[in-house]
């Protein structure tokens, strides 16, 4: 049961690895017991894979939200009807956070930094709300560790905390601070695109869309107005925007017109839906079996390409979770290594570069179990692959102006198409 | 060099030796010393012995040294008050400070410490802050009510600070605005009567304006608080959707599906044949599916609230099916949730592809999903008619493979096609009985045994099969053994020859052998049918079954409206209206959707009740049914009198009274496709078996007479307030919420002597109601029904039906208070339900009322005056004759009239109908709206409730 009278939002949070171990708790109001994370476990334990943790429990007196991200779970607890994506919003920032300041989001890095962690989670919420959750703003008030400051630090005692306002908190663009000051002014976008795809077992698509982002480095001097602009933007009709970008010129115009934060950051995400029709890169040959009572089966797998524009298909990478009743898998490749864990049961075939002369092909026999029953289920195969130079949907940029300084930056442009969720069942 | 050194300890003690570095003169060691205590809190150690130590390292203008005491500072202030009252000079020193970072701080961790103490010194800093230059001062400062008003709200009142927190909504700066509505939202929260965020189009507008320029948690803040107001328009609820679109947009997604919520919200205002309407739906697809390639967790969320976005408006997704299918390494939560709406998603037009899904899904790891990728295949064919053969085939394969739990749960669901497509698919019974042995769920045992029993006449051996479960009968669940009960009897009445022992065994080890009431009840229903009338036997077991709906578990239409208000909360996740998980009443208020505008009329209420001192009618659901519970179990709420099986002959009714409510739980429980509990109803109670009839038998015996004359009422109700006395419009009794989906509204009317109770009755819930009864609670007058509540045929959803129940007044007498209180339990086959309602006491003003003039002077003399009670009837324009002739109407007589200096007065009598006298003199002065109205009466408790039936009359 939830009480009404409580304070909005997270109350506290609580930082556990897989092995179960509280390494860090941080209370916005009174203390709550650690025994509230008996909960979680429990629930842990019923899930048996840490993946499938269900994110909202309820427990008598508190609701616990939690994250699971980079080994780490970030579970907090809720004493009020809150929005819980909210909150679970809010935990994937802190995590973020956590990624930008110390290069890792991990337990070591966290209890290596724990003093830092502590003053940014305070300064990130108050009585609940968030605070500062921007980077930039973040940065000005608490500054990142680096070896160089630890050791100035040490010698000259300055601190780690910034003692004036961040300036962009309360502007009307607060994720960019003012005075920014660059020898060499730059501007790169890097266009990704991730493949989201099922396929059945006959080589058809059952489903594919294409998840897209913009990431954007920027480091330019001043206060520089932006505008992007794409050879094809209607492609983008189901677009996430950073705050910075004008919504009203996108509506009239189809141009991303910003003030950009400084450094890096997501400018748009957007998402090109099945409707569209979705080239896939490549396609998979398979031939998998078991026998009826011998404990013995056949693999084999070939990948080639396929509408991939010219380009290279390289970094491919097929994962397998193979039933339980499988031992081994006596298997040899055309091309890249494999490996079989037998205690995951999970098949890795690290291929590599695709060439269309001579496809990779990995077969051979799978051993059984004795005596098990033939395993029900057909594994499917999950498919990693990249290709440089190309957005798969099509968009491409077409120029990239900016107002209100005068220099001249420096500006690229980047593609690449990776394999998302990429499925193909057997 | 990492802060792990901090975690080092020696052998002296910890603690020693961090007094004793805390202590150091320099400052350097200090620092470092802190910096080892907060390190030690963030693992949960205690180390608030410390707090003196660290409480004097407070005053230094190092800024992160202070911090860091102030951190320490919040998480240890509460277990030392005391202690704490020692910074309180450095806060309000601190929240002077030039740097307005160090103000911020201050303000901001004061009101972090929770100790009522500090409170009163926090007043003055605080109101400064709020005031402060800067506005990152400010708007830490508006937190910072919210603070303290959850440790002191009084104080906070009484310190002025919720209007300047108010004023802070027109703030220049979009921060300041953001976080004043989210201090104002919580403490409205907790205060749902405060109208603290009066909503008007003035403050929306300032809302909207702050909304584009604020950061995203303010966003979601302003958005929660637009969802709660209630536009005058649909042209202003078209206004604000058109503002808040932009951000579906949104990189947050708590952002985007606060705004969902304000889009659906409003949506409702909207007329459908709007252009705008359709813009908006198709606005609404793209940013909830991208919600879905969010992380897990957020899809999580995001698919919970789809589902109701799905029941609600099924065409904004109609298209996404694919978005929805199961990726094999999503977690488990994710799939479960997939799952459920692409059945709500299922079509004709694309079932072939979800079909062709379901059974890759069948095949999967997981149990548990697997499980319900089998259900959801019967759920297709019970939605799609034209799939429905395909289902039944590709469940048929799913039992080939012989898998334990996919075999069950086929045949769970292929019990429920056969109850939809009747005489169909029966050809594949045999399929399912060679898997009998392997049933080992009770759920799949009891639906093979119902399919068993159905269709025993075609299964050759059905004798043989049941007769196989009978052996470990006492080891089985209830739910297998009243299914086999039941089974058993279809089949002795199929095939009565060759079963005749089969079915005295399954008799005597239902009602001799267990103790299980619910099998025994129904044990003895059955055997006493048999007994008596075999053919009357027949007719109510093997009786026509209601076809089964086509969506089993959508929400209910009430609770789904509820739910939509409150997308994206906790609420959303579970389903649930808050009320559910919220403890105590406070902060919980029923939100509910927009009335559809377009014409005025229907924004305003249609209660009309006087403007007067009271609103009598006032619905009231009984909170605690408590004492009250005690009393209406001992009444008997009637048999039924309609139902289905029951339309037979007289004779057959007889034996139905007899049995009382306990066959009229069994027929329910049949009726609805053999579901596992025999809900029992309050009429039985306890009892075993044949207690109850000599209570129910009574109830009918006064029923022919009253209910012709009911009819008759049922004519003249609508004309009839010309001529009879004055009758209130009707208003909500029983809300569909508090009574599973029915809905009772009513009033009271006197016609010709007669008492009438009319009412509506609405079916607001997804199955069709019936078996209606009626019962009233004791009461100060004796009121109770003339006859028993009489809905001729079922009531199917969103049906309504008008009842005029015939009242008498020679029901048991017990006061109430307000005495004109009538508690009602009102019973139909889904439960029985309480409320009470306050009736006008003119009702009971019976036509012979009329005194003598001399009795009037005689018995106006000899009432003390003490008894005599003065009431003022306000703003009244009648004159004297226009009030008599009225108040004639409602049987209150005028004796005798008389003109005293200019002003009339009227002498009137009215009897009760409990012989109860009441005499008056009503004084009317012709330039004066007032009249001036004497009461007598030998029980004054009476006075007030004769006074208002005189202002319910005179002003309508």
């Amino acid at each position: 049961m939830l009480n009404g009278l409580h304070p909005k939002m997270i109350h506290s949070l609580f930082l556990i690895n897989c092995s179960g171990d509280i390494f860090l708790e941080k209370h916005w109001k009174s203390v709550v017991s650690q025994s509230v994370c008996d909960y979680f476990f429990e629930a842990q334990e019923k899930a048996v894979d840490v993946e499938n943790v269900p994110p909202v429990i309820s427990t008598p007196h508190h609701y616990l939200i939690s994250i699971y991200r980079d080994k780490i779970f970030f579970v907090s607890v809720i004493q009020t009807e809150v929005p819980p994506l909210f909150v679970i919003e809010f935990l994937h920032r802190v995590a973020d956070t956590f990624q930008d300041y110390f290069g890792e989001c991990s337990e070591t890095a966290v209890k290596d930094n724990v003093v830092i962690v502590y003053e940014l989670l305070e300064e990130m919420l108050d009585n609940g709300f968030p605070l500062a959750t921007e980077s930039n703003i973040l940065k000005e008030l608490i500054k990142p560790p680096t070896i160089l400051r630890s050791v100035v630090n040490s010698i000259t005692g300055s601190s780690n905390v910034g003692d004036t306002l961040p300036t962009g908190q309360l502007s009307n663009i607060p994720w960019r601070r003012a005075g920014v000051k660059y020898t060499n002014n730059e501007a790169y976008f890097d266009v990704i695109e991730e493949i989201d795809a099922i396929i059945d077992k006959s080589g058809s698509t059952v489903f594919a869309e294409i998840q897209g982002v913009i990431d954007s480095c920027i480091k330019l001097s001043g206060m520089p107005d932006l505008s992007l602009s794409f050879m094809n933007p209607r492609l983008l009709d189901d677009v996430s925007f950073h705050p910075c970008i004008r919504f009203k010129r996108w509506e009239s115009e189809r141009v991303l017109s910003f003030i950009p934060p400084d450094g890096n950051f997501r400018l748009i995400s957007y998402r090109v839906s099945s409707q569209n029709l979705v080239a896939i890169p490549v396609y998979v040959k398979h031939m998998i079996s078991f026998k009826e009572n011998s404990s013995s089966g056949r693999f084999d797998v070939t990948i080639g390409p396929k509408q991939n524009m010219g380009k290279t298909v390289e970094g491919v990478v097929m994962t397998v979770h193979m039933p339980k009743a499988v031992l081994n898998m006596n298997l040899s490749s055309t091309q890249g290594n494999y490996t079989f864990d037998p205690v995951t049961k999970v098949l890795t075939w690290d291929v590599g570069k695709i060439t269309p002369q001579k496809l990779p092909n990995l077969k051979g026999a799978v051993n059984l179990q004795s005596g098990a029953p033939k395993p029900e289920e057909n594994p499917s195969l999950n498919i990693q692959f990249k290709i440089q130079q190309l957005a798969i949907s099509g968009l491409k940029v077409n120029r990239l102006d900016m107002y209100g300084e005068k220099y001249k930056p420096f500006k690229g442009v980047k593609y690449i198409t990776k394999a998302g969720k990429f499925q193909v069942r057997t | 060099m990492t802060d792990s050194k901090y975690f080092t300890t020696t052998k002296k003690g910890e603690i020693f030796e961090l007094k004793a570095e805390l202590n150091s003169d320099k400052k350097e060691k200090k620092k470092e010393a802190v910096k080892k205590v907060i390190a030690s809190m963030t693992v949960g150690k205690d180390v608030s012995a410390l707090f003196p130590d660290v409480v004097n390292c407070m005053q230094t203008d190092n800024l992160e040294l202070k911090k860091l005491v102030y951190l320490y500072l919040m998480n240890y202030a509460k277990s030392q008050p005391d202690m704490a009252i020692m910074a309180v000079n450095t806060f309000v020193k601190d929240c002077e400070d030039p740097n307005p970072l160090i103000r911020a701080l201050a303000v901001r961790t004061m009101g972090c410490i929770r100790v009522d103490k500090i409170t009163e010194y926090l007043c003055e800093p605080l109101r400064k802050c709020l005031k402060d230059e800067d506005p990152y001062v400010r708007k830490t400062a508006a937190v910072c009510v919210a603070k303290l008003h959850d440790i002191n709200a009084q104080l906070v009142e009484d310190q002025g600070f919720l209007d300047t927190l108010k004023d802070l909504i027109s703030d220049s700066n979009p921060m300041v605005v953001a976080n004043a509505v989210a201090a104002l939202s919580e403490i409205a929260e907790s205060h749902p009567s405060s109208n603290l965020l009066d909503l008007n189009p003035q403050s929306i507008n300032k809302l909207l304006t702050a909304l584009n320029e604020c950061t995203e948690w303010g966003q979601i803040f302003i958005l929660d608080c637009l969802a709660n107001y209630m536009p005058k328009d649909d042209r202003e609820a078209q206004s604000i959707c058109e503002r808040v679109t932009p951000r579906l947009s949104h990189a947050n997604s708590a952002v985007v599906l606060s705004a969902v919520k304000v889009l659906m919200k409003f949506m409702e205002m909207l007329s459908k044949d709007l252009d705008y309407y359709g813009t908006l739906l198709k606005k609404l697809a793209p940013p909830l599916v991208t919600l879905l390639s969010a992380e897990p967790e957020l899809q999580y969320v995001a698919l919970r609230n789809i589902n109701l976005i799905v029941q609600k408006r099924p065409e904004i997704l109609k298209h996404e099916m694919k978005v929805f299918f199961v990726k094999y390494n999503d977690p488990i939560y994710v799939k479960l949730e997939k799952l459920d709406i692409m059945i709500r998603l299922a079509s004709q037009a694309n079932i072939a592809q979800v079909l062709a899904e379901l059974k890759e899904y069948a095949t999967e790891v997981d149990v548990d999903f697997v499980r319900k990728a089998v259900r959801a295949i019967g759920r297709c064919a019970i939605k799609v008619e034209q799939s429905a053969e395909r289902c039944v085939s590709t469940l048929l394969d799913l039992i080939q493979t012989k898998v334990n739990y996919v075999v069950q749960e086929a045949i769970v669901v292929i019990k429920d096609i056969f109850r939809k497509y009747p005489n169909k698919y029966e050809s594949v019974i045999a399929t399912l009985c060679e898997n009998l042995d392997s049933l080992d769920e009770p759920e799949a045992r009891a639906a093979m045994i119902w399919i068993v029993g159905e269709y025993a006449e075609r299964i050759d051996n059905a004798d043989e099969l049941l007769e196989s479960f009978l052996e470990g009968f006492h080891d089985e669940s209830t739910q297998v053994q009243l299914q086999l009960l039941t089974a058993i009897v279809k089949l002795f009445l199929k095939k009565p020859t060759e079963t005749q022992e089969l079915v005295q065994q399954v008799l005597s080890l239902a009602t001799q052998d267990s103790d299980n009431p619910d099998l025994r009840d129904r044990g003895y229903i059955y055997w006493r049918l048999l007994s008596t009338d075999p053919v009357a036997a027949k007719e109510v077991v093997l009786a026509e079954k209601p076809l089964i709906s086509e969506e089993t578990d959508l929400i209910e239409p009430t609770l789904l409206d509820e739910l939509i208000c409150y997308i994206g909360t906790l609420a959303s996740v579970y389903h649930k209206p808050p009320s559910a998980f919220v403890e105590g009443s406070r902060g919980v208020v029923h939100k509910s959707l927009p009335p559809r505008t377009g014409s005025s009329e229907s924004a305003e209420s249609p209660d009309t009740a006087p403007s007067g001192v009271q609103a009598p009618e006032q619905p009231a659901v009984i909170p605690t049914q408590g004492d009250l519970l005690g009393d209406l179990l001992n009444l008997d709420l009637g048999p039924p009198v309609s139902g289905p099986p029951m339309a037979t002959s007289s004779v057959q009714m007889g034996a139905v009274d007899l049995l009382g409510g306990g066959l009229d739980s069994l027929m329910g429980d049949e009726s609805e496709g053999l579901r596992s509990d025999v809900g029992g109803s309050p009429a039985m109670g306890g009892g075993g078996g044949f207690a109850a009839p000599s209570a129910a038998a009574p109830a009918t015996l006064g029923a022919p007479l009253s209910s012709g004359l009911g009819d008759l009422f049922d004519l003249t109700g609508g004309v009839g307030t010309l001529s009879g006395s004055y009758v209130a419009p009707k208003t909500v009794w029983l809300p569909a919420m508090k009574a599973k989906g029915l809905e009772i509204s009513g009033t009271f009317s006197r016609q010709v002597g007669s008492i009438s109770m009319d009412l509506v009755l609405t079916n607001k819930a997804l199955q069709v109601m019936s078996d209606f009864a009626i019962q009233f609670n004791r009461n100060s007058f004796g009121l109770a029904p003339a006859a028993p509540l009489q809905v001729h045929a079922p009531l199917a959803p969103n049906q309504s039906v008008e009842i005029s129940l015939p009242l008498n007044t020679v029901g048991s007498v017990m006061k109430m208070d307000p005495l004109n209180n009538l508690q009602v339990a009102v019973k139909n086959n889904i439960d029985v339900f309480y409320f009470s309602t306050l009736y006008p006491l003119h009702i009971l003003f019976v036509e012979d009322g009329k005194m003598e003039r001399q009795m009037f002077l005689a018995t106006w003399k000899d009432i003390p005056n003490e008894n005599e009670a003065q009431f003022q009837i306000k703003d009244c324009s009648l004159n004297a004759d226009a009030v008599s002739s009225k108040l004639q109407g409602s049987n209150i007589f005028t004796i005798a009239k008389r003109n005293v200096e200019g002003q009339d007065m009227l002498y009137q009598s009215l009897k009760l109908t409990n012989g109860i006298w009441v005499l008056a003199e009503l004084r009317i002065q012709p330039s004066n709206p007032s009249f001036t109205l004497s009461l007598k009466c030998r029980a004054p408790e009476v006075a007030p409730y004769v006074f208002q039936a005189y202002e319910t009359v005179l002003k309508n």
